[in-house]
């Protein structure tokens, strides 16, 4: 071994690099592509599926969602429903490990795909009941089979109604059978 | 800890006194809020104090409050630079102490992901190491250019990139999307002439080798006797390996060689943590081919009831064996969580290598045991 | 003997007296000092700049990455917006600090820099002035820096920055004697210590007859410009910032300007020694030229500084003890060799023409090659290759589940 001869193959390197593509995304402007199952911050949670049993509230590591309900006589959907009050995720406290989406039984919450939800005051963070309603249906397909079976793209901008989402065969009850079993059961 | 006043006498017709200079908890290599208090003779260590305990967050506390699918979430914080590893360590723990079997496949795409994380935290250490010997960032940022394309990877599988949360008690959350497997064959091929750069740049590199061999020599006796473990124990010329030795997951049916030191020296630690990236390589190449088809995961219950019982699962992470020691009461969170971390016991060696070198060489030699305070203070 | 040979001091000499009246003549002379130094040090001043975003610019490609590229043109601007920051950010003083030493430190610093100026031919017939001492003037001048990193880092009265300034002493100190004697060649072969008479004496550039001086001068005037790898003064990961630890603000602003400027100065000593200064390299004096002397003495300036952030960022830092250590053992009997080996060269062949001229490119070539595989073969022969140290070792997995 000569001297000089490692320091000589480490400047190659760095000339070689020296004329590569650089690897930067400048990102406002440019964005790297992100999967669907990006586990994003702005969830999405479908008004008409969920019934309110509050699985997500207890799965969660952090204990970061609050639900409230109240009876509810009216609303008829693939579970037996509570009428939702309060849906709060303060997504200040989350560490979107997707535990509540895993746990939700009616696939109504999902995970979203954006990760720009900053705010300048913590209270912002929470993402309240009216937000999560208002909020265009953009679902990450992350544990969300069917979603992914589909091909969903949710970067695509394409939306999602609540009826798309679900993991349902066409043996389930449909809606009619579901109201119907709830109007004899009243 | 030694006693702090204990300093040599200095000559009497010198009037010199050793200075006292606190490294971190702000410092740039410190690896995060590590703090070393260094009695130092000019520029020669004296006398080290490690202090630590500035990022202890509760892990273990916070563990026993959990049902034991949710602490998964809080493995991934522990060494940040390696979730998918300390994943694997939990979910071996409580798969031995509830008796949970996993499918063929999920045990696969845990042998996949873990590899691929350990490509990733060894980039990552070789990086900062040079960083530390004052490569002004080109290989950290080469490395971080190659590790972007792992992180990639984790974000097809499971929708992160660091903080991943993949592996359940029973398997894995959910099989790998079908474009993965293809991006996973890209990045099999692109990987190697990646780790050759990266060794070309800095293995044979005069003053890498003038600054490192011969550096904060482990030897074998002493590294065993610290209860040393992972790469610096190997680079002590130690063929053990949790993957051979205890072969947990599918790790018994791969064909691999454990890169081995001669001297156990601060270059042998570089190197071998090179080595073994590509040896990590040729298992994700074994596992991608051999994968079978299936389910991935058992339905295990969220709620998992283990019978009263006590049971520890270590994997080989990046930094070591990293161990975790789960006692149940046939409650649904552990009664008690101790986390092995393998940073803070190969911190045991941190005082004997360092005394005697220069200001220079410590923050090489801590760098190159390769701790991560998140794994230290827990 | 100002206004000899000088057409720039000259011109605007000549144009000041022209305005003013009888008797007033040393007016002019102190006039056009004036404009010159300020133009100088502000030229200074903007080529630092200049310097500091293509570094920027360089090393992130190096790095694969982009560099500054938000303010201006490909961000060209980024050297104003870090001066108006550097301005506005507040001047913070540790309380234990000498006042005095704490705030006179990167004025002494910047001080070599600007001095330096003087006495580089920039072009044909483009200097300041024409020193007759003019190397000895450069070496004398730079060694003041020392001073001026003792004095921070004393006077910052932190730990880290004293370690920076104790380095630093011991290293700059060290360094000068290999730079200087590498120097001795050069005056021995163009028998004149002034930088203007250097490059009227390279009917080669010096670099060809020269190449072990080249080379010592090189490395040396890296270290003593503190940069990679001899950056030990400021080594970011050993000792946070090494001697200005403490400084932010304008002061730290001068800190930069001054390592810059030293930098650039150096870079411009050594293509006007050895590089043959603004001459044209492929076209010789006296044929019609193209391009202007001066853009041939930016062009091999640009040339070595490329070199110098290339080669910061490839290669680690040295130890403090291996950098003296390199010092002494390695530059100091280079040096010498080159020394002795023109001392004989220049009593035997006092006036060589063409042919000799190229004889003796020749033997100094092969005396560097010999010398520098020579010392790499003394050095290096125990040394086997580094990576055979690990192994690959084949085990059985013990249990197969």
């Amino acid at each position: 071994m000569t001297y000089g001869a490692g320091i000589a193959k480490g400047l190659m390197v760095t000339m070689r690099n020296l004329f590569r593509k650089p690897t930067t995304v400048q990102y406002p402007e440019e964005r790297l592509p992100q999967h669907p199952r990006f586990r994003g911050e702005d969830f999405v949670w479908y008004e008409e599926r969920c019934t309110g049993c509050a699985s997500c509230a207890k799965y969660c590591p952090l204990g970061i969602i609050k639900i409230v309900t109240s009876p509810s006589g009216t609303q008829t959907q693939e579970g037996e429903k509570y009428r939702l009050e309060v849906f709060d995720i303060d997504i200040a406290r989350c560490m979107f490990c997707g535990l509540c989406v895993e746990a939700c039984p009616y696939d109504a919450l999902h995970m979203g795909s954006g990760f720009e939800r900053g705010r300048y005051a913590r209270n912002d963070l929470t993402i309240h009941i009216d937000e999560l309603k208002s909020a265009p249906k953009r679902p990450s397909t992350w544990f969300r089979p069917q979603l992914e079976a589909k091909g969903y793209d949710p970067f695509s901008g394409e939306t999602v109604p609540w009826q798309g989402v679900s993991r349902a065969s066409k043996n389930d009850p449909t809606k009619e059978e579901m109201d119907s079993r709830w109007v004899e059961r009243q | 800890m030694t006693n702090l006043q204990q300093h040599p006498e200095p000559p009497a017709e010198l009037e010199a006194e050793p200075v006292v200079v606190n490294l971190g908890p702000q410092h740039p290599s410190t690896h995060g809020v590590f703090r070393l208090r260094v009695i130092m003779d000019g520029e020669t260590i004296q006398d080290v104090e490690p202090i630590f305990g500035y990022l202890h967050r509760g892990t273990e506390k916070l563990a026993e409050e959990r049902s034991y699918t949710q602490v998964v979430t809080l493995t991934d914080r522990l060494d940040y630079t390696a979730a998918m590893s300390n994943n694997l360590a939990y979910v071996l723990a409580v798969e031995k102490l509830a008796g949970i079997e996993v499918p063929e496949r999920g045990m696969y795409l845990r042998v996949i992901a873990a590899e691929l994380q350990r490509i990733a935290a060894h980039l990552i250490f070789v990086g900062f190491s040079l960083d530390e010997l004052g490569a002004f960032h080109t290989p950290l940022l080469y490395g971080f250019r190659e590790r972007e394309r792992i992180l990639d990877l984790f974000e097809m599988l499971c929708g992160a990139r660091i903080t991943v949360s993949y592996m359940r008690p029973g398997g894995v959350h959910q099989d790998a999307p079908v474009d993965f497997w293809p991006a996973l064959d890209r990045f099999l091929a692109d990987m190697p002439h990646y780790l050759d750069e990266l060794q070309g740049l800095i293995a044979e590199n005069e003053i890498v080798v003038a600054r490192t061999k011969g550096l904060a020599v482990l030897l074998a006796a002493k590294a065993i006797n610290c209860s040393m473990s992972g790469p610096v124990l190997r680079a002590s010329g130690v063929a053990w390996d949790l993957r051979k030795q205890d072969p947990y997951d599918v790790y018994g049916r791969m064909q691999f060689d454990i890169p081995v030191g001669a001297n156990g020296d601060t270059y042998d630690r570089l190197l071998v943590r090179l080595y073994e990236a590509r040896q990590s390589l040729r298992i994700v190449a074994q596992a991608r081919k051999e994968i079978p088809g299936g389910p991935v995961r058992t339905q295990a219950p969220f709620f998992i009831r283990p019978p009263v019982g006590e049971a520890y699962g270590h994997v080989e992470a990046p930094k070591g064996e990293l161990g975790f020691y789960l006692v149940s009461q046939g409650g649904i969170s552990p009664y008690r969580c101790k986390i092995r971390s393998p940073s803070f016991i190969n911190l045991t060696a941190l005082k004997e290598m360092l005394v005697g070198y220069k200001v220079a060489d410590l923050v090489v030699i801590f760098g190159s045991i390769d701790v991560n305070m998140g794994e230290v203070d827990r | 003997m100002i206004l000899a040979g000088n057409s720039l001091y000259r011109n605007i000499y000549g144009f000041f007296v022209g305005l003013l009246p009888d008797g007033l003549s040393w007016l002019g002379l102190v006039i056009t000092g004036l404009i010159l130094a300020f133009v100088f040090v502000n030229a200074l001043m903007i080529f630092v700049a200049g310097v500091v975003y293509l570094e920027r610019r360089v090393l992130g490609r190096f790095q694969s990455r982009l560099g500054p590229n938000r303010v201006g043109p490909f961000g060209a601007l980024q050297p104003i917006a870090d001066l108006l920051k550097m301005v506005f950010k507040e001047d913070v003083v540790p309380a234990a600090a000498d006042k005095l030493v704490f705030a006179a430190a990167p004025i002494v610093m910047v001080v070599p820099a600007l001095a330096m100026m003087a006495v580089i031919p920039y072009g044909k017939n483009t200097f300041v002035t024409d020193l007759n001492v003019g190397i000895l003037f450069a070496i004398a001048i730079t060694s003041v820096s020392s001073l001026g990193i003792f004095m921070a880092g004393w006077g910052s009265a932190n730990r880290f920055a004293t370690l920076g300034a104790m380095r630093g002493v011991a290293m700059l100190v060290s360094y000068e004697v290999p730079m200087l004697l590498s120097l001795v060649g050069v005056l021995l072969l163009g028998g004149t210590l002034s930088l203007v008479g250097v490059v009227d004496a390279q009917r080669i550039p010096f670099i060809l007859l020269q190449p072990l001086g080249f080379l010592v001068f090189l490395i040396a005037a890296t270290a003593e410009m503190n940069r990679a790898p001899f950056d030990i003064v400021e080594a970011d990961s050993e000792i946070v910032a090494g001697y200005h630890t403490e400084y932010s603000g304008v002061k730290w602003g001068v800190f930069q300007l001054a390592e810059y400027g030293a930098m650039i100065v150096s870079a411009a000593v050594l293509v006007t020694v050895f590089l043959s200064g603004w001459q044209n390299p492929f076209v010789p004096q006296g044929w019609p030229q193209v391009l202007p002397s001066q853009l041939w003495f930016l062009l091999k300036v640009g040339l070595v500084l490329f070199l110098l952030i290339w080669v910061r960022a490839t290669i680690p830092r040295l130890r403090i003890d291996q950098i003296m250590g390199f010092a002494w053992k390695i530059l100091f009997p280079l040096a010498l060799l080159n020394l002795v080996v023109t001392a004989v060269e220049v009593q035997l062949v006092p006036n060589p023409n063409t042919w000799q001229l190229w004889v003796l490119v020749a033997i100094n070539l092969a005396v560097a090659v010999g010398a520098v595989v020579g010392f790499g073969a003394a050095f290096g022969r125990r040394r086997t290759n580094p990576t055979a140290s690990v192994t690959l070792v084949s085990l059985q997995a013990e249990v197969v589940r």
